[in-house]
């Protein structure tokens, strides 16, 4: 193991960087190599930029639903959360007038809140969070169809700041916050107490709790984080759309778990990455975007997309079966051996 | 019948090293080592849930290499495992016949089940069992019961029984030996894996001691007694137990529990626990003693009654965290469910309970300061890990409890309360475990335990109090203890000397 110098530059990389991330980062070049042989147009910066500033609310959704199944919980909530604090942004700008900055404060106050309800409930009434936020999914997207009077609310070029490209950058503001919130993201998850007890959480609850934790507010902070990052997708996608839009983010939860799972994140909590999980939004918006660009039809990209999320956790599963196998220095079976 | 040849194992390191292995019809072959000494793999090999790397296992003279716990069934060699592999959720016939249920186009016959499980029941002498009751509603002791009748519906020629008696009461440890006396009888060959010695002395036909996965002796059991064991197992003969603390004398009290009631488990209990004392809680499987420790550390809910740590006002700790803040610390009676967080690693569950101390502003963990601490617990407990990234679950039961144990020293307590805190680890580790109370009581702190195992309580304990029914029934100094008083107290509950 303490081989360091003389050997190639490819060798100090794995060395450095998690074999988790360089696995991921090959599935993104693979993909990137497959359409670019398939496209004449795929290979350019346009293409990458337009993936760029169209993942920053799904990013937002992912990472806040990565530390929900840290702990073994799931938020089915948070594409209807993104409606709900969308609308209220909406409303706050275009109906009361409030400054811009003000108005992103209540959008994400507005999921902050949903989320601690969520968190509350599923934690202090011991009521499992699949159905706690499968209520709160219908209750958060009723209550985006009340505030807008079910119609899409134009909000115009206040939000430009947010969604316009930055000049000679060709990328957005939004993408630029989604960013700072995964590596944000990661450092919680993987250097601070909460991150280590959520995953301890996720791992044994009952341990961390004999162990003197209060183990029920810390779901609930976990709930209120999820919340909060919802209401930032919320802000991204009406920057994005230039509108708040109650219909917005339908079944986009599916897409943050997906994203999640794709990145090897655990359905049964305590195992998880929020970087892999940034790795899995990328996935799923370049095959959007790449089987566009191919002409596959819609419902041939879904099927698609589909068959690659559960490929994605099978190729996981593989090679942490073999890593785990190589790590006990379990040697490869030779044919005929007795 | 059953022959192992030179059959090796290893995952990072090796586990099993050459080991040979006669096992014949009719003989009751015990497996003794340390923990890891590779006892628990033979076993998974031979029951086919663990590949071996090379080797020849032959049974009744034809190749036995199997693939999955089926090939091990079908060949007819089943073990019931240390770790209980019944279904929860199920009834007891079912459970015993779980695999081959019978059945008319996939729906089961459930009287003539429950009839097949009632004989096996009568066979193994807990006819009173009900085959229709939820496994998950038996003590650990029955389902133990339950899962050995399981092996015998299946009609098996060699039987595993992994520390088969960990959690069984005397009565139904006589009804195993009887059980495994009439196996022995049907030509049934026996595989005994356990840590207490007189258990093998008693039953034993031939013993082969383990130790770091090589054969260290195997002979017929009258050729080694338990000093020659345990001398094989050790490597070398040395004296493990140390000696317990004198009991201080003008101590003030380090916990008071007064009148404490919790559902009904626990009623009325009280008891005092000085500075520096070793107090035992002996009792019946059953009497309340685990229930009584969670009431007191906020485990579960107390209903009334006081708790009074050193000069800390009284009170009733509403959660394990008021009872941690005050300066309580408890080592769980089931480690796996209440313990470990076993895919984590060494360093994880090591400074679990103390990180914000490691923490700047108690919130960004400090690597260095986290892995140097981790470090020093895993060399001052002498716990055998590669390192301390190697998830806890690939350790030895003796080095997981030395690591929880760990974790409150860490974190430092003033009253102790330990939950059979040697359970199922082997003869060495329990002597640390047994060094490490004595450590605890000798700094002054208060030390409460909780053993089935009486000689053992007579053995560490200044004083033992003898719980019955949720409640303290008897008090015995260090001159007043013996072995008859205490199982006296324990079934009857009768306070009279």
């Amino acid at each position: 193991m303490s081989d360091t110098g003389g050997k190639s530059v490819w060798h100090n990389i794995r060395q450095q960087v998690n074999p988790e991330y360089l696995g991921m980062a090959g599935v993104l070049i693979g993909l990137v190599v497959l359409f670019t042989l398939l496209s004449d147009h795929f290979l350019s910066l346009r293409t990458f930029t337009t993936i760029a500033n169209q993942v920053p609310d799904l990013t937002a959704l992912a990472v806040g639903m990565t530390f929900v199944l840290m702990i073994g919980g799931i938020d089915l909530s948070v594409g209807a959360v993104l409606a709900l604090s969308g609308a209220a942004m909406g409303v706050v700008l275009v109906d009361w007038g409030w400054p811009l900055p003000m108005a992103i404060c209540a959008a994400m106050g507005v999921g902050a809140l949903v989320g601690f309800v969520n968190g509350a409930i599923s934690s202090w009434w011991a009521v499992p969070s699949f159905i706690v936020t499968l209520g709160m999914m219908e209750v958060a997207r009723g209550a985006a169809y009340r505030i807008t009077n079910s119609q899409t609310k134009y909000i115009g070029s206040q939000l430009d700041v947010i969604a316009e490209p930055i000049r000679g950058l060709g990328i957005t503001p939004a993408f630029l916050a989604a960013a700072v919130t995964v590596i944000v993201g990661h450092l919680v998850l993987t250097r601070t107490v909460l991150g280590r007890y959520m995953t301890a959480i996720g791992t044994n609850e009952e341990a961390v709790r004999l162990s003197g934790i209060n183990t029920r507010s810390i779901k609930v902070y976990v709930f209120v984080i999820a919340g909060l990052l919802s209401g930032l997708g919320g802000v991204f996608q009406s920057a994005r759309l230039s509108s708040a839009d109650p219909n917005a983010g339908i079944a986009m939860e599916l897409s943050a778990i997906a994203a999640a799972v794709i990145g090897g994140t655990s359905l049964m909590g305590g195992r998880g990455s929020v970087i892999s999980t940034f790795f899995g939004v990328l996935i799923i918006a370049l095959l959007q975007t790449g089987l566009a660009q191919v002409g596959v039809s819609e419902p041939s990209k879904r099927i698609i997309t589909g068959s690659v999320i559960v490929a994605a956790v099978m190729a996981d599963t593989y090679r942490r079966r073999y890593a785990a196998g190589r790590r006990r220095g379990r040697k490869p079976r030779k044919p005929g051996e007795a | 019948m059953l022959s192992i040849r030179s059959l090796c194992k290893s995952y990072a390191v090796p586990v099993l090293i050459d080991v040979d292995l006669d096992v014949a019809a009719g003989q009751v072959h015990a497996l003794v080592g340390a923990n890891g000494a590779g006892k628990s793999t033979l076993a998974k090999i031979l029951c086919g849930i663990t590949p071996f790397d090379s080797g020849q296992m032959t049974l009744y003279d034809k190749p036995y290499r199997p693939t999955g716990r089926t090939d091990a069934l079908a060949a007819g060699i089943d073990m019931v495992h240390q770790e209980l592999m019944l279904v929860d959720t199920l009834t007891v016939a079912e459970n015993i016949h779980l695999g081959r249920i019978p059945n008319t186009l996939g729906f089961a016959r459930q009287h003539s089940m429950n009839r097949a499980a009632s004989q096996v029941l009568q066979q193994i002498g807990i006819g009173s069992l009900n085959p229709a009751t939820l496994v998950g509603e038996l003590g650990v002791g029955k389902k133990q019961l339950v899962a050995i009748a399981a092996a015998l519906a299946n009609r098996c020629r060699v039987l595993i029984l992994d520390e088969p008696t960990a959690a069984l009461t005397g009565s139904e440890t006589e009804i195993l030996f009887q059980q495994i006396a009439l196996l022995k009888s049907q030509g049934v060959a026996i595989i005994y894996i356990s840590h207490r010695m007189e258990e093998i002395e008693r039953l034993a036909d031939w013993t082969t001691v383990l130790r770091d996965g090589r054969v260290a002796a195997s002979d017929r059991a009258a050729a080694l007694p338990q000093s020659a064991m345990v001398a094989h197992m050790a490597g070398e003969s040395r004296r493990m137990e140390a000696d317990r603390p004198r009991q201080p004398v003008h101590a003030g009290d380090a916990l008071r529990v007064r009148n404490l009631s919790a559902g009904d488990a626990v009623s009325d209990a009280s008891f005092v626990v000085k500075r520096g004392e070793i107090l035992g809680l002996a009792g019946l499987v059953g009497s309340g003693r685990t229930e009584l420790l969670r009431a007191v550390f906020g485990a579960d809910r107390a209903d009334s009654g006081q708790v009074h740590l050193g000069e800390q006002a009284p009170c009733r700790y509403a959660t394990p965290r008021h009872a941690v803040r005050a300066g309580l610390a408890m080592i769980a009676e089931d480690r796996k469910r209440d313990g470990i967080l076993s895919t984590q690693t060494v360093r994880t569950n090591t400074t679990l309970a103390c990180l914000p101390r490691m923490a700047t502003l108690r919130s960004w963990i400090k690597r260095r300061s986290e892995e140097s601490e981790a470090i020093r617990f895993v060399d001052l407990l002498h716990v055998r890990c590669h390192n301390i990234e190697q998830p806890i679950g690939e350790l030895s039961g003796g080095n997981q409890q030395k690591l929880l144990i760990g974790r409150w020293l860490m974190r430092g307590a003033e009253v102790f309360l330990f939950d059979e805190p040697t359970r199922g680890i082997d003869v060495a580790a329990r002597a640390e475990v047994h060094r490490l109370i004595y450590d605890l009581a000798a700094q002054g702190k208060g030390v409460v335990v909780v053993s089935s195992d009486f000689d053992e309580l007579m053995m560490i304990c200044h004083r033992i109090a003898v719980v019955h029914r949720g409640r303290i029934v008897r008090d015995f100094k260090l001159d007043e203890m013996s072995r008859h008083r205490l199982v006296e107290a324990a079934v009857t509950g009768s306070s009279a000397t």
